[in-house]
């Protein structure tokens, strides 16, 4: 149960579609603050996720909610623009009001060898992110190797990134264990050397409770305790809150109830 | 109402027990031994008991089968061999042992909660490990039993006859399918007595044999301690001993057998060294490290007790370590998040202590996990010791208990020398990114299993056995047909 709850809390509530709208993300905003009102005491996710253009309108219905607001930039999801266009994104989205930056890397440049590049990039960006806390999303997809996984990792810690990310969501596999065990590592490998904590954040395909439960634990197994919570573990999903809703509610009243019972925004 | 919830969020998060449930298992009180098909009382009238490690409780009484049921076991294999066994179409033989293993299968959950119970292991292990492999030895030797002209291609073969078998405590129900299955399969008959601390998952295997149908006298099970053991080596009907336990009763039986024309294979124990090279992946030789010593509470003839790491990595990979020691859990053995189990027995447990002990006198440097272990039952703490020479003894000498030595080395002939340099040889883990430097060193290693960049892997298809003082002859494998026929 309490890990249930903790999953809840570091939801970051997902919409990135390119047919999004005000009335969508109006919709999501509540929904991730009253996840389940019939349900007391349950915790808000821990932000909602949506592109640039959208931060502003989040802004709007989140107003000073402890609920944050991350917002996707650097041409996401593929990251092929020029670098101006990439900080002006960025700069964009800090002003409209986002607290955290979800940045794609240049997985191109990353394949070619262009390491330099990436790390740059990183840093640039990093900049111009201000106070807003940045998350760095490597696309593990298209890195295909664990070595590249934990090649790009070292990168985006060593660049400034205060999170790790695993995918856009738009490419297959996305968050699969052996890739976030692979960063976990890599975070964990950092702390001993600095003393200085890098958050993780898997995203795209962890839809169950089973799923996100299995990455809580190779969190606290590999990083420990310090690490269980929502300022330093995120998952990115868009229908994970629902299945933990309904599995908080099974222990709760020893029934399965039917989707219907839970809102879909 | 979200920063309340928040406060006991960040509280520790402890994992709930996860009991694997005892309620499906079926045990009785007391078990006799199993001779030519029949449950049959000790001549002796004697019955010892057998018990759980992790809290000492009784579970079964067993009987003591002594040198007068050892010969009517060994009589009756002798009688199903000549009358039934190798008369029988090598199809028909594989049928049995085909469906011993799909019995087995269907009853592998009882199978694993009760090898957890009578040898302390974790269920994890039991039931990921022990028992899918015991199945699938009988499997892949079903498969065998009428395709010998294969594996012995352009020879004459027949089966050697009764074939007498004594099993160790730390793999129970796998030991028993490493014998009895090639044994069967290349159309023998068999004696098995399984360990004094260890019998019930042999005798529940009695029962699958029993219920599968397989001819009177073939399988035989007979319970008991060293002087069953004894018993059955020295029968002058018993054509070939297959012995896996301690190197000093290896050597014993060695003699006993010295000027008869019985046929041996002895698998022995070791003190197997773990070989890290600087370019290895660490975060992955680290894993292998902890799964090749702590595997089974370190009750393993293979396991890799001695460690070697290239000084240029020694602070990181111990570090590493300990790092990892720290998380695992030593606790029940039911519960499905154990990792470490109980010790099998107070003697091995003592055995252990011993060693420990000796290890601080010889001024090595220990490290223990802070964790605790129940007050009850018999349970060892991972052990870590460092500044460790070769002259230790905890560096010479099988522990068998979850107990590693490290020693660090600068150079491929420097580490290959140190490894060879032991009385045993039975297995040897490398790990590096170089393939060139792995197949060096499985050239030089005097061991029977060479692992390279992972530890403790077991597949029926594969042989396993040892050089020097960790015996001879190979199970697994078209190399385990090999100890149980005559070639012409």
């Amino acid at each position: 149960m309490q890990g249930l709850k903790m999953v809840l809390n570091m939801i970051d509530l997902t919409t990135l579609e390119g047919k999004d709208t005000p009335g969508k993300v109006k919709q999501m905003c509540y929904k991730a603050q009253h996840l389940h009102d019939s349900y007391p005491d349950l915790p808000p996710v821990a932000a909602v996720c949506v592109y640039p253009s959208m931060v502003g309108i989040a802004r709007k219905e989140l107003k000073d909610s402890i609920v944050k607001i991350a917002s996707v930039s650097t041409a996401f999801p593929s990251g092929q623009a020029p670098m101006s266009v990439k900080l002006e994104d960025t700069r964009f989205a800090v002003s409209e009001g986002a607290d955290e930056i979800d940045m794609v890397i240049s997985r191109g440049k990353f394949l070619a060898g262009e390491h330099n590049f990436v790390f740059d990039e990183i840093a640039a960006i990093k900049e111009a992110c201000g106070k807003a806390r940045l998350k760095v999303i490597l696309e593990t997809g298209e890195l295909s190797t664990l070595d590249n996984v934990r090649r790009a990792s070292d990168i985006a810690i060593h660049a400034g990134a205060d999170f790790i990310k695993t995918s856009t969501g738009k490419i297959q596999p996305a968050a699969t264990m052996q890739v976030t065990y692979t960063m976990l590592m890599a975070i964990r490998d950092h702390y001993d050397r600095t003393g200085k904590m890098v958050g993780m954040k898997p995203a795209g395909g962890i839809s169950t409770s089973k799923l996100a439960l299995h990455n809580l634990v190779m969190v606290k197994e590999v990083l420990g305790e310090q690490w269980l919570t929502n300022e330093w573990f995120r998952f990115g999903a868009s229908s994970l809150a629902n299945d933990v809703l309904m599995q908080i509610l099974k222990t709760e009243t020893g029934n399965y109830q039917s989707p219907d019972y839970f809102s879909i925004d | 109402m979200a920063k309340k919830t928040n406060k006991t969020l960040e509280s520790m998060w402890d994992y709930a027990p996860s009991l694997e449930s005892t309620g499906h298992i079926n045990l009785k009180e007391s078990y006799d031994l199993y001779i030519d098909g029949k449950w049959v009382k000790p001549s002796s009238g004697k019955y010892f008991e057998t018990n759980n490690p992790a809290n000492e409780k009784v579970l079964a009484k067993v009987a003591h089968g002594n040198e007068k049921d050892v010969d009517r076991a060994v009589k009756a294999a002798k009688k199903a061999y000549d009358t039934v066994w190798s008369k029988m179409a090598a199809s028909e033989r594989a049928k049995y042992i085909f469906r011993i293993a799909r019995l087995m299968q269907e009853r592998a959950r009882e199978l694993a909660v009760i090898e957890t119970l009578d040898a302390g292991k974790s269920i994890r292990e039991s039931r990921d490990i022990d028992v899918p492999l015991a199945c699938n030895h009988f499997f892949y030797y079903a498969g065998w039993a009428d395709k010998l002209e294969y594996a012995f291609p352009n020879r004459n073969f027949e089966p050697i006859g009764v074939a007498g078998q004594i099993i160790p405590w730390n793999f129970p129900l796998l030991m028993a399918a490493w014998k009895i299955a090639p044994a069967l399969a290349a159309g023998n008959t068999v004696v098995l007595k399984p360990a004094e601390t260890t019998p019930l998952t042999a005798l529940k295997l009695a029962e699958i044999i029993e219920l599968s149908g397989l001819p009177a006298g073939v399988v035989n099970i007979v319970t008991g301690f060293g002087d069953t053991g004894a018993a059955i080596v020295e029968h002058p009907e018993v054509n070939k001993v297959a012995f896996t336990g301690s190197t000093a009763v290896g050597k014993h039986i060695q003699r006993a057998v010295a000027g008869t024309d019985k046929k041996v294979t002895l698998e022995l124990g070791g003190k197997s060294s773990n070989i890290i090279f600087e370019d290895a992946p660490i975060d992955q030789a680290v894993e292998g490290i902890i799964n090749g010593i702590f595997f089974n509470q370190g009750h393993v003839c293979c396991a890799g007790s001695r460690l070697f790491v290239q000084e240029s990595v020694a602070d990181l990979v111990v570090r590493k370590l300990k790092q990892r020691m720290d998380s695992l859990y030593i606790g029940d053995p039911l519960d499905k998040n154990t990792d470490i189990g109980a010790i099998n027995s107070k003697e091995q447990l003592e055995v252990i202590n011993k060693y420990i002990k000796i290890g601080i006198e010889e001024g090595a440097e220990m490290y223990q996990p802070n964790c605790e272990i129940p007050s009850k039952g018999y349970f060892c703490k991972p052990t870590l010791f460092s500044n460790v020479a070769q002259s230790n003894v905890i560096a010479q000498e099988e522990i068998f208990g979850p107990v590693l030595t490290i020693q660090t080395f600068r150079t491929v002939d420097e580490v290959i020398q140190k490894a060879n340099n032991s009385p045993y040889g039975l297995a040897a883990g490398v790990w590096t990114d170089k393939g060139s430097r792995i197949f060096n060193l499985t050239t030089k290693l005097r061991a029977g299993v060479v692992w390279a960049n992972t530890y403790n892997k077991f597949d029926p298809a594969s042989p396993f056995g040892g050089y020097k003082e960790s015996g001879f002859g190979r199970e697994g494998g078209l190399h385990g047909l090999r100890a149980y026929v005559k070639l012409k």
